[in-house]
Protein backbone atom coordinates (compact mmCIF):
# COMPACT_ATOMS: atom_id res chain seq x y z
CA UNK A 1 0.00 0.00 0.00
CA UNK A 2 1.19 3.47 -0.97
CA UNK A 3 3.28 5.04 1.81
CA UNK A 4 1.49 8.40 1.65
CA UNK A 5 -1.86 6.67 1.98
CA UNK A 6 -0.60 4.76 5.00
CA UNK A 7 0.30 8.07 6.64
CA UNK A 8 -3.12 9.50 5.81
CA UNK A 9 -4.99 6.49 7.25
CA UNK A 10 -2.92 6.72 10.42
CA UNK A 11 -3.77 10.43 10.80
CA UNK A 12 -7.47 9.82 10.13
CA UNK A 13 -7.61 7.03 12.73
CA UNK A 14 -6.09 9.41 15.29
CA UNK A 15 -8.37 12.28 14.28
CA UNK A 16 -11.70 10.43 14.16
CA UNK A 17 -11.03 7.45 16.45
CA UNK A 18 -10.40 3.89 15.26
CA UNK A 19 -13.93 2.82 16.13
CA UNK A 20 -15.45 5.49 13.89
CA UNK A 21 -13.28 5.00 10.81
CA UNK A 22 -13.99 2.41 8.16
CA UNK A 23 -11.77 1.62 5.17
CA UNK A 24 -13.39 0.59 1.89
CA UNK A 25 -11.23 -1.02 -0.79
CA UNK A 26 -11.62 -1.20 -4.54
CA UNK A 27 -8.67 -3.46 -5.38
CA UNK A 28 -8.69 -5.42 -8.64
CA UNK A 29 -6.93 -8.45 -7.23
CA UNK A 30 -7.38 -10.65 -4.20
CA UNK A 31 -3.75 -10.44 -3.12
CA UNK A 32 -3.56 -6.62 -3.26
CA UNK A 33 -6.90 -6.30 -1.46
CA UNK A 34 -5.78 -8.67 1.28
CA UNK A 35 -2.51 -6.79 1.63
CA UNK A 36 -4.30 -3.45 1.98
CA UNK A 37 -6.67 -4.96 4.56
CA UNK A 38 -3.73 -6.40 6.48
CA UNK A 39 -1.97 -3.03 6.41
CA UNK A 40 -4.85 -1.07 7.98
CA UNK A 41 -5.54 -3.75 10.59
CA UNK A 42 -2.28 -5.39 11.60
CA UNK A 43 0.27 -2.93 10.18
CA UNK A 44 2.44 -2.79 7.06
CA UNK A 45 3.70 -6.35 6.45
CA UNK A 46 6.59 -5.01 4.34
CA UNK A 47 7.72 -2.78 7.25
CA UNK A 48 8.35 0.04 4.77
CA UNK A 49 5.68 2.60 5.64
CA UNK A 50 4.25 4.63 8.51
CA UNK A 51 1.98 1.73 9.50
CA UNK A 52 4.89 -0.67 10.09
CA UNK A 53 4.29 -2.18 13.53
CA UNK A 54 1.12 -0.08 13.97
CA UNK A 55 -1.91 -2.28 14.62
CA UNK A 56 -4.85 0.01 13.94
CA UNK A 57 -7.36 -2.86 13.87
CA UNK A 58 -9.69 -0.83 11.64
CA UNK A 59 -12.89 -2.11 10.13
CA UNK A 60 -12.01 -2.82 6.50
CA UNK A 61 -14.21 -4.12 3.69
CA UNK A 62 -14.01 -4.42 -0.07
CA UNK A 63 -16.81 -2.55 -1.83
CA UNK A 64 -17.84 -5.82 -3.54
CA UNK A 65 -18.58 -7.54 -0.21
CA UNK A 66 -22.30 -8.20 0.33
CA UNK A 67 -22.32 -6.31 3.66
CA UNK A 68 -21.36 -3.09 1.85
CA UNK A 69 -23.12 -3.70 -1.44
CA UNK A 70 -26.43 -4.15 0.36
CA UNK A 71 -26.24 -0.65 1.85
CA UNK A 72 -25.57 1.11 -1.47
CA UNK A 73 -28.38 2.50 -3.61
CA UNK A 74 -29.08 -0.10 -6.32
CA UNK A 75 -29.07 2.33 -9.25
CA UNK A 76 -25.79 3.95 -8.20
CA UNK A 77 -24.18 0.53 -7.67
CA UNK A 78 -25.33 -0.50 -11.12
CA UNK A 79 -23.86 2.67 -12.68
CA UNK A 80 -20.55 2.73 -10.83
CA UNK A 81 -19.60 -0.84 -9.93
CA UNK A 82 -21.54 -3.53 -11.78
CA UNK A 83 -19.37 -3.49 -14.91
CA UNK A 84 -16.19 -4.18 -12.91
CA UNK A 85 -18.01 -6.68 -10.73
CA UNK A 86 -18.52 -8.79 -13.85
CA UNK A 87 -14.83 -8.92 -14.76
CA UNK A 88 -13.20 -9.20 -11.34
CA UNK A 89 -12.80 -12.41 -9.35
CA UNK A 90 -15.25 -11.35 -6.66
CA UNK A 91 -15.14 -14.63 -4.74
CA UNK A 92 -11.35 -14.54 -4.32
CA UNK A 93 -11.26 -10.81 -3.51
CA UNK A 94 -13.95 -11.19 -0.84
CA UNK A 95 -12.32 -14.31 0.63
CA UNK A 96 -8.91 -12.66 0.95
CA UNK A 97 -10.19 -9.36 2.38
CA UNK A 98 -12.39 -11.21 4.87
CA UNK A 99 -9.49 -13.44 5.94
CA UNK A 100 -7.40 -10.49 7.16
CA UNK A 101 -10.36 -8.64 8.63
CA UNK A 102 -11.35 -11.68 10.70
CA UNK A 103 -7.77 -12.14 11.86
CA UNK A 104 -6.84 -8.58 12.74
CA UNK A 105 -9.76 -6.13 12.83
CA UNK A 106 -10.98 -5.06 16.27
CA UNK A 107 -14.30 -3.99 14.77
CA UNK A 108 -15.13 -6.85 12.38
CA UNK B 1 -22.94 -1.17 9.26
CA UNK B 2 -21.90 2.09 7.61
CA UNK B 3 -24.30 4.24 9.62
CA UNK B 4 -22.53 7.17 11.25
CA UNK B 5 -19.08 6.06 10.06
CA UNK B 6 -16.26 8.15 8.65
CA UNK B 7 -15.06 6.38 5.54
CA UNK B 8 -11.62 6.26 3.91
CA UNK B 9 -11.62 4.91 0.36
CA UNK B 10 -8.67 3.14 -1.23
CA UNK B 11 -9.71 2.65 -4.85
CA UNK B 12 -7.70 0.94 -7.56
CA UNK B 13 -7.08 2.18 -11.07
CA UNK B 14 -7.43 -1.35 -12.46
CA UNK B 15 -10.29 -2.28 -10.16
CA UNK B 16 -12.84 0.15 -8.80
CA UNK B 17 -11.58 3.76 -8.74
CA UNK B 18 -11.94 5.96 -5.66
CA UNK B 19 -14.56 8.36 -7.08
CA UNK B 20 -16.88 5.47 -8.10
CA UNK B 21 -16.74 4.06 -4.55
CA UNK B 22 -17.25 7.55 -3.12
CA UNK B 23 -20.46 8.02 -5.07
CA UNK B 24 -21.71 4.66 -3.78
CA UNK B 25 -20.81 5.36 -0.15
CA UNK B 26 -22.51 8.74 -0.32
CA UNK B 27 -25.77 6.90 -1.04
CA UNK B 28 -25.51 5.03 2.28
CA UNK B 29 -26.02 6.02 5.92
CA UNK B 30 -22.27 6.70 6.33
CA UNK B 31 -21.56 10.02 8.05
CA UNK B 32 -18.83 11.30 5.75
CA UNK B 33 -16.22 10.25 3.21
CA UNK B 34 -13.05 11.68 4.77
CA UNK B 35 -10.50 10.42 2.23
CA UNK B 36 -10.60 9.11 -1.31
CA UNK B 37 -7.69 7.92 -3.39
CA UNK B 38 -7.08 5.69 -6.38
CA UNK B 39 -3.97 3.57 -6.09
CA UNK B 40 -2.02 2.13 -8.96
CA UNK B 41 -0.46 -1.24 -8.22
CA UNK B 42 1.45 -1.56 -11.49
Amino acid sequence: MDLENQARIKELAEEHGKENLMVILGGAEAEASGLACETVTNGDPTFAGPLAGVQLGLSCYHVLEPEIKSEINDDIYEDQISMMEMVLDVEDIVKETKKYRKMYSDFA
Amino acid sequence: MLEGKKVAILGDRDGIPGPAIKECIESTEADEVVFTTTECFV
